[in-house]
């Protein structure tokens, strides 16, 4: 990659002091997204998957009394280099909502209920461009969004639409900036089939129409080869295999990334034999924050350990050829 | 299916009625509408649909946790549907429900040996020296250890807190296991867990279930045959091999072509627009039609009935010529 990303995470740690002491909820994350392109974040509750999405722009609440440390390389309209970690809460707040855009799983969260959706999209729009007509546009943003009759749907009121399109809704707020950056944290978890479907395809067409990045952050390997372009697969904190979408899903190289992929359940159906029902779990539960193993944080629950992962002080990302990165020690033996 | 079916409904419907909206008439939302139904004792049906299909309220309805509006329900042959509290306490035993969220259904404050000895003792079975080894050999059966016995509900997690109501739901030995999205709360790796544990259980005890998830992966490897529910009415019933290989309502086709897959197998090119209609204002006709990209003029005006189709499979389209 010659041009310099869209965004840099380099050495991320997100730390949130609680009762029990400091939890380490990202631990050295390094990950980055070029323009136009979609990474994909998966992993597990606890993984850290939504906490580095949060942690680009420090959305946390005082309560989370949350610490980001580290460097996120923002690269501005002017090509110039911000870092955001070292950035003061009202600069931030400029560049969230004009520059980088964020969806949440929980759409009736993020809206205000005693607001008509239209006036939400309008205030948005006027704050990021206030020479345009706001009223215009938010009816615009929603046909974006493919919110039938928008003349009419832009007077309701956030209670009045269905959970789909609450989304739709929360997306356009998302798209009145023109951003450069989506990030887009479970937006389908809590949707219906038939309607996760039909926001899986939006987002990839949106992002097609505006040349926007995107930043998606998910549980389902498989929404992950529906949208996205490269993926980081995250335990405990850490990234432990990121590459090309297809090569890390055809062919994973870390022994968590394999185990995820084979938890699915898979029925094959046989005619002269009852059909085999495929039900592969991980083993144990992964580390809870205060007590991270030494050595590989995977290893007591890894099919493949041997002694040295445990041995080792930690174990690094490598480089692994071909645009991926894999943290496991036994990389090179993978088939 | 020959055998005499272990549960069985017939034209079951349940009518809420919602809070008044101004004048005139009180609005209604008919949640389950007409459905018949069968498992075989050891059977596994599989039931989905989106939010608003009515598969929550027809797992209550058939453990007559709530009252059916119209239709009725037989549990081993013995019509249920009116039956006073005393008589179908007995029966109690034989049918259990496991919940999504295992968090709800423990009690916080009571060590878990504790909580599973009080259904026993509900139930009025063996004094407490026996409960007490029972519940030791539950916790086994289901993956934990008798030692767990002494240990608060927060000690656990998601997944060994829904062994736990599984083992309380065993306790009291029941031949029928409603389990309302048993492993939806839970992350991936562990939920394979849960549903190898299901299926164990339900080949070793012989037990029958109605299996209720939003997720479709998880139901084709339980379900022996699978409804497909759409605003309270069945669309489909058959087979689990049939529903997901051979899909023949447009509704079980854009299903399964919504569900994101890995790779592999080929799924239906239907796409469905649009979002589930409200079940206080249901479409006249076929209920599906307004989503339907196969409707024709008069799905608004007749009601398919569920008609066999061959192979034990039952459908409800007016349509023949579909094939997907």
């Amino acid at each position: 990659m010659s041009q310099a990303p869209l965004l840099g995470l380099e050495d991320l740690r997100t730390e949130f002091a609680t009762p029990r002491g400091v939890v380490r909820a990202v631990d050295g994350v390094d990950l980055s997204v070029d323009a136009g392109e979609t990474l994909a974040i998966v992993g597990e509750s606890g993984s850290g998957k939504s906490v580095t999405a949060l942690s680009v722009l420090r959305l946390f609440t005082r309560a989370d009394r949350a610490r980001v440390s580290g460097r996120i390389i923002w690269r501005d309209r002017d090509g110039a280099a911000v870092d955001l970690a070292a950035l003061d809460e009202r600069r931030l707040r400029n560049i969230r909502g004009s520059d980088i855009a964020v969806v949440f799983q929980d759409p009736s969260a993020s809206l205000n209920p005693v607001f008509s959706i239209g006036a939400q999209i309008r205030e948005a729009v006027r704050r990021h461009h206030p020479r345009t007509d706001a009223a215009a546009r938010a009816v615009e943003l929603l046909r974006d969004v493919g919110i039938a009759d928008p003349e009419r749907r832009v007077d309701a009121f956030p209670h009045q639409l269905s959970g789909g399109m609450r989304q739709r809704a929360m997306i356009a707020i998302a798209l009145a900036c023109a951003p450069r950056l989506l990030i887009a944290d479970e937006p389908t978890t809590a949707l219906d089939v038939t309607i996760q479907a039909q926001i899986m395809r939006l987002l990839a067409e949106l992002k097609r129409r505006h040349g926007m990045a995107l930043l998606f952050i998910t549980h389902d390997l498989a929404l992950v080869s529906e949208i996205a372009d490269r993926v980081a697969v995250m335990y405990a904190g850490q990234v432990v295999e990121t590459g090309p979408v297809d090569a890390v899903l055809r062919q994973p190289a870390h022994p968590y990334t394999r185990a995820l992929l084979a938890c699915r359940p898979v029925r094959r159906y046989r005619d002269d034999a009852p059909d085999d029902r495929i039900l592969e779990t991980i083993p144990g539960a992964p580390p809870r924050p205060g007590a991270i193993p030494r050595g590989c944080r995977f290893a007591p629950r890894c099919a493949a350990v041997v002694a040295a992962c445990r041995s080792v002080e930690a174990v690094g990302l490598e480089a692994s050829g071909d645009g991926r990165s894999v943290r496991c020690l036994r990389w090179r033996e993978t088939p | 299916m020959t055998a005499t079916p272990l549960v069985e409904t017939r034209g079951l419907g349940k009518v809420f009625d919602l809070p008044r909206d101004g004048f005139g008439p009180r609005p209604r939302l008919r949640a389950v509408d007409d459905v018949s139904l069968s498992i075989a004792p050891g059977e596994v049906l599989g039931l989905v649909g989106e939010s608003g299909s009515g598969k929550s309220t027809i797992g209550r309805l058939v453990l007559r946790l709530i009252e059916p509006s119209s239709g009725s329900v037989a549990f081993d042959g013995r019509d249920i549907t009116r039956m006073p509290a005393s008589q179908l306490r007995p029966l109690r035993r034989s049918m259990q429900m496991v919940f999504q969220d295992p968090y709800a259904s423990l009690n916080p404050r009571r060590n878990v040996g504790d909580a599973i000895a009080e259904v026993l003792a509900l139930h009025g079975i063996g004094a407490a020296a026996e409960r007490r080894e029972r519940v030791a050999a539950l916790l086994t059966q289901v993956g934990l250890s008798a030692e767990d016995a002494a240990r608060r509900p927060r000690e656990f997690s998601g997944g060994q807190r829904q062994r736990i109501a599984i083992a309380r739901a065993l306790a009291v030995g029941p031949r029928f296991l409603v389990a309302d999205e048993p492993v939806s709360a839970l992350d991936v790796s562990v939920q394979a867990g849960i549903l190898a544990l299901m299926r164990e259980l339900q080949d070793g005890l012989g037990l029958a279930m109605l299996f209720i998830s939003h997720d479709l992966g998880v139901v084709e490897v339980m379900a022996d045959r699978v409804m497909v529910l759409y605003l309270g009415r069945v669309m489909e019933v058959a087979p689990t091999r049939a529903i997901y290989t051979t899909p023949r309502h447009p509704y079980s086709a854009g299903l399964l072509a919504a569900a994101p897959l890995l790779a592999g197998r080929e799924r239906p090119a239907v796409q469905l627009r649009d979002e589930i209609p409200s079940p206080a204002d249901p479409p006249s006709g076929c209920v599906f039609r307004t989503r339907c990209p196969f409707a024709l003029p008069r799905c608004a005006e007749e009601t398919p009935p569920l008609r066999p189709v061959g192979e034990g499979r039952q459908m409800a389209c007016l349509r023949d010529d579909l094939v997907f």
